[in-house]
């Protein structure tokens, strides 16, 4: 009998490996979609329990905190937003049973504190609960708010300020707001409102066509391709044939000879427009690619709440294969679509000689104790222009401010260097449908000969200019963060 | 001196070491503050093992020594996560251990010759039944969850199944010892299959029939498959037939698919356990809730007394019957996989050292009676960890030793007592100068 018998035990081995098996598949392998399971409430139970970490802007001021409620087993922390409806965008909300947007979403892992196994292992060890980490952002208080009583005198619209040597997000704005604290109660509503879209964050989804705050990139293009030099000079009449169509100036202006400097000064659709058609798509793509065209910006934001901009196309955006209408694109009209953080991008990678750091709006991470554990490293994303070309643009950009379309930018004191846009968007559904409605945009940085701040404002549905309601913006946002330093 | 007892005393050192970290585990996350009290429970249970080792000392000096540490470790792992889901739970608990090795001691000063049982086969055989019949006897009976496993006289609570699979092993024992020769003499093949003997598949059709009738009465799947699995590992054993082993299953098999498509609450369990997202918050809750359990707790789990039970703030189940049907998903989810596998290694040592019993008995009786035990005690670990992980469907067997229950702990303390009171002979007449000779390469 004791054959069979060790042949039983063998058979009982089996079964247990069977039973290890499938414990490891659940608790292991399959444990992820488990998780993401819609029947599965234990993730969402047990962040509640986790007095999630603050989040602060750059001065300290709370922008959110957990508070607890219950007692006991009951215990459970709720989200507030003390700063209500300034933070809306980008912070996001985090509740329960209405889940996470924006940043509260993006670094949902380290708010919550999820360790790797291992240091939860050392926690458990010592005894010490799951606690959160505060995360310290780069935003500006006082800019913040600025730029977000601005935008609602103007208008629907949004505002982006980063510091251009460090990517650091300083103010990230959008009109309409919503205040995150009433997530719980009305999450339907707000998203039922589909004129205003409070839950649309602007700075990064809005796409709106640039108008010539485009005209920075397509000069970029033009002097790093050695297609332009400075001094090169381009007749621009009042018109031009453009595959057909006729591409003219304000009030059909004919300039005659003219180099950079004045062209972008004065904003002159013919001169940029030749420039377009004669760069070609692979130049002007290779450098609008460079400065984050086509791709999603890399912010610290869920990808699915940030669009690329770019020439949209039936099925995404068009590269430098597809036909495009070269001379409209290089004014920055065509089907080119940009969000206010692109835009906001192009200002400081020129700002910053001609690299282009990634944009955060995070700086630190701080644990329970008050450690720093996390610190922003800024990286560069690209070099678009070398730092002569920046320079040169630079140069050209201070005109615009100082005698040309965007002499509101101005600050008392302080060099600015900058670019005006208004793009013609009749019918716009989201405007009502008038036939007057502009899109009005300043892209700029200060001081221009040591940029502090580059910053692009963008104002949606608007009757008048760029400079009328956007330069405004910019010198006000500017002035508060330079005065705060 | 008895080296046996030495390396027995020796291993419940860290048992008891274990079970005061255990508590101290459950305190220090319950009170964010040591208790001394997790030293006193831990000192209590010392003793409890160590008077238990003194009268095994005395009564079963060469009885396996591995045997009673790694229950006792089973049981002071249970203690310490019933006592994390409730604390008058936990003092239940503690109270049905010192009862279980009452009844332990109990059975190995009177049992000290076992081969008694054999004489009285057919009436243990009928307490057995009698016994698993109970719980649908009017006034006495409870059904639980649709099975029909509790018996409640008075205050008295039990679940007659854990002590019929014993009643029901020695039986099987006895009469596989007396008639294997037939069995195997008498087997005719037939279309190229060994068939046994047909006055002797009687019998064996006795037994399948009371698995079946098990299914259809209690209505518990998993008792039904826990005693048919175990007749069947005999079986095996006895005759070395395997082609038994096959028609055995088949017939089980055949009844099995038959009853579950007519009796309506098999039929359910059976059906959530292949669809369990078709009602997530009825019927499905419990498979569910116990796989998700598992899927929080990962490599090493989130720690004693850090999984939730009950949904904050209600007392409405998240893990339902945690201390019982699903506290090896608790379990995975508080010390995770890692903890889980040493868990299931724990039963296999078990499994092992009544195997191992098994190989030195020198009589058919008990061989068998060990190989049974043994047996159906890994099986019943087996029904219940399976059920939980989805393996099989889930049914309401108690996880030996480990699982909230009085009958459970009683039940398999008298298991073992049985196991070492086997084991205590084969040693001793193993080492005895001029004793009988081993015979390894024994076959059938």
């Amino acid at each position: 009998m004791n054959r069979q018998i060790v042949k039983l035990f063998g058979f009982i081995v089996v079964l247990f490996a069977v039973l290890v098996g499938f414990t490891s598949y659940w608790s292991v392998f399959d444990a992820k979609a488990l998780k993401e399971e819609e029947a599965n409430k234990r993730p969402l139970l047990e962040q509640q329990q986790i007095r999630r970490g603050r989040i602060l802007a750059a001065d300290g001021t709370v922008i959110a905190k957990s508070v607890p409620k219950g007692k006991g087993d009951a215990l459970r922390f709720v989200r507030r937003y003390p700063e209500g409806s300034l933070y809306g965008h980008p912070i996001g909300y985090s509740f329960v049973r209405e889940g996470d947007s924006e940043f509260e979403q993006f670094h949902n892992d380290t708010l919550v504190g999820e360790n790797s196994e291992f240091s939860s292992i050392l926690d458990e060890l010592t005894g010490r609960n799951q606690e959160g980490n505060d995360i310290v952002t780069n935003l500006d208080p006082l800019a913040q708010r600025t730029a977000l009583s601005d935008l609602e005198e103007q208008g629907f619209g949004a505002v982006v300020a980063i510091e251009p040597s460090t990517g650091a997000v300083k103010v990230m704005a959008s009109n309409k707001p919503y205040d995150p604290n009433r997530v719980p109660y009305e999450l339907e509503k707000l998203n039922r409102n589909k004129i205003e879209t409070p839950l649309l964050n602007r700075a990064t989804q809005g796409l709106y066509p640039p108008g010539s705050t485009f005209k920075v990139v397509t000069a970029a293009a033009g002097l790093e391709s050695g297609t332009i030099t400075p001094e090169s000079t381009i007749d621009a009449p009042g018109s031009i044939d453009d595959e057909g169509h006729i591409l003219a100036n304000d009030f059909e202006e004919d300039f005659g000879p003219i180099a950079l400097d004045t062209a972008l000064t004065n904003s002159v659709n013919t001169w940029f427009g030749q420039l377009g058609q004669q760069l070609g798509n692979d130049k002007l793509f290779e450098t609008m690619e460079k400065f984050g065209f086509n791709a999603t910006p890399p912010i610290d934001l869920p990808e699915d709440e940030v669009e690329p901009s770019g020439v949209s196309g039936e099925d995404g955006l068009l590269t430098a294969r597809d036909p495009v209408d070269l001379a409209r694109v290089a004014i920055g009209q065509e089907r080119l679509l940009a969000t206010p953080l692109q835009m906001a991008m192009v200002a400081a990678a020129v700002a910053n000689g001609g690299k282009l750091m990634k944009p955060q709006i995070w700086n630190r991470v701080v644990d329970p104790d008050g450690r720093v554990t996390d610190r922003l490293d800024p990286s560069e994303y690209s070099q678009p222009v070398s730092a002569e070309t920046a320079a040169e643009l630079t140069t050209a950009m201070e005109g615009v401010v100082s005698e040309g379309t965007g002499t509101n930018a101005a600050i008392s004191g302080v060099q600015v260097a900058g670019k005006t846009g208004t793009a013609e968007t009749p019918g716009n559904a989201a405007c009502g449908g008038g036939e007057e409605e502009n899109q009005a945009w300043f892209i700029g940085f200060a001081p221009a000969n040591d940029p502090k701040i580059a910053i692009a404002a963008s104002v949606e549905c608007t009757e008048q200019f760029g400079n009328d309601v956007a330069a405004p913006i910019f010198a006000d946002v500017a002035e508060a963060i330079l005065n705060g330093e | 001196m008895s080296s046996a007892r030495n390396r027995e005393l020796t291993a419940l050192v860290p048992v008891a070491v274990l079970l005061t970290a255990g508590f101290a585990a459950v305190f220090a996350q319950e009170d964010t503050r040591l208790d001394n009290l997790s030293l006193i429970y831990g000192a209590y249970f010392l003793a409890v093992c160590v008077a238990t080792h003194i009268f095994l000392r005395i009564r079963l000096p060469n009885a396996d020594p591995y045997l009673f540490p790694l229950v006792a470790l089973l049981t002071a792992f249970g203690l310490v996560m019933i006592y994390r889901i409730d604390e008058s739970l936990a003092r239940d608990q503690a109270n049905w251990f010192v009862l279980g090795l009452v009844l332990f001691a109990l059975t190995i000063q009177f049992l000290r010759d076992y081969e008694v049982l054999e004489r009285y086969r057919y009436t243990i055989a009928a307490v057995g039944l009698l016994l698993l019949l109970a719980p649908r006897l009017p006034g006495i009976g409870e059904q639980v969850n649709g099975a029909y496993l509790g018996v409640k006289i008075g205050p008295l609570a039990f679940q007659p199944a854990e002590f019929s699979k014993i009643a029901i092993v020695v039986f099987l024992a006895s009469y596989l010892r007396e008639h294997r020769e037939v069995l195997i003499v008498g087997a005719r093949r037939v279309l190229g299959v060994t068939l046994p003997p047909l006055k002797h598949f009687g019998p064996m059709l006795v037994v399948w029939g009371a698995s079946m009738f098990m299914l259809v009465f209690i209505r518990d799947l998993g008792s039904s498959l826990m005693f048919f699995a175990a007749f069947l590992a005999l079986l095996y054993v006895a005759t070395g037939r395997f082609s038994f082993v096959v028609i055995g299953m088949a017939m089980f098999a055949v009844g099995a698919w038959f009853i579950t498509s007519t009796v309506p609450h098999v039929h359910d369990r059976v059906e959530i356990w292949l669809n369990p997202y078709n009602d997530p918050t009825g019927s499905g809750y419990q498979i569910l809730q116990s796989i998700f359990a598992q899927a929080d707790g990962g490599l090493f789990g989130k720690g004693f007394g850090q999984g939730l039970i009950t949904i904050p703030g209600t007392h409405d189940a998240l893990l339902p019957a945690a201390q019982t049907d699903t506290i090896y998903s608790l379990i995975v989810n508080e010390v995770g996989l890692f903890g889980a596998c040493a868990v299931i290694l724990i039963y296999l040592l078990v499994a092992a050292r009544g195997f191992k019993i098994a190989l030195l008995a020198s009589d058919g009786f008990s061989k068998l009676l060990a190989t049974g035990l043994t047996a159906v005690f890994s099986i019943q670990a087996f029904v219940i960890i399976g059920g939980v992980t989805r393996v099989i469907p889930l049914t309401g067997v108690t996880l030996p030793f480990i699982s909230y229950g009085g009958s459970s702990i009683v039940a398999n303390f008298v298991l073992l007592a049985l196991l070492l009171l086997i084991s205590d002979r084969a040693r001793r007449e193993a080492t005895e100068p001029g004793g009988r000779a081993l015979s390894l390469g024994e076959r059938p």
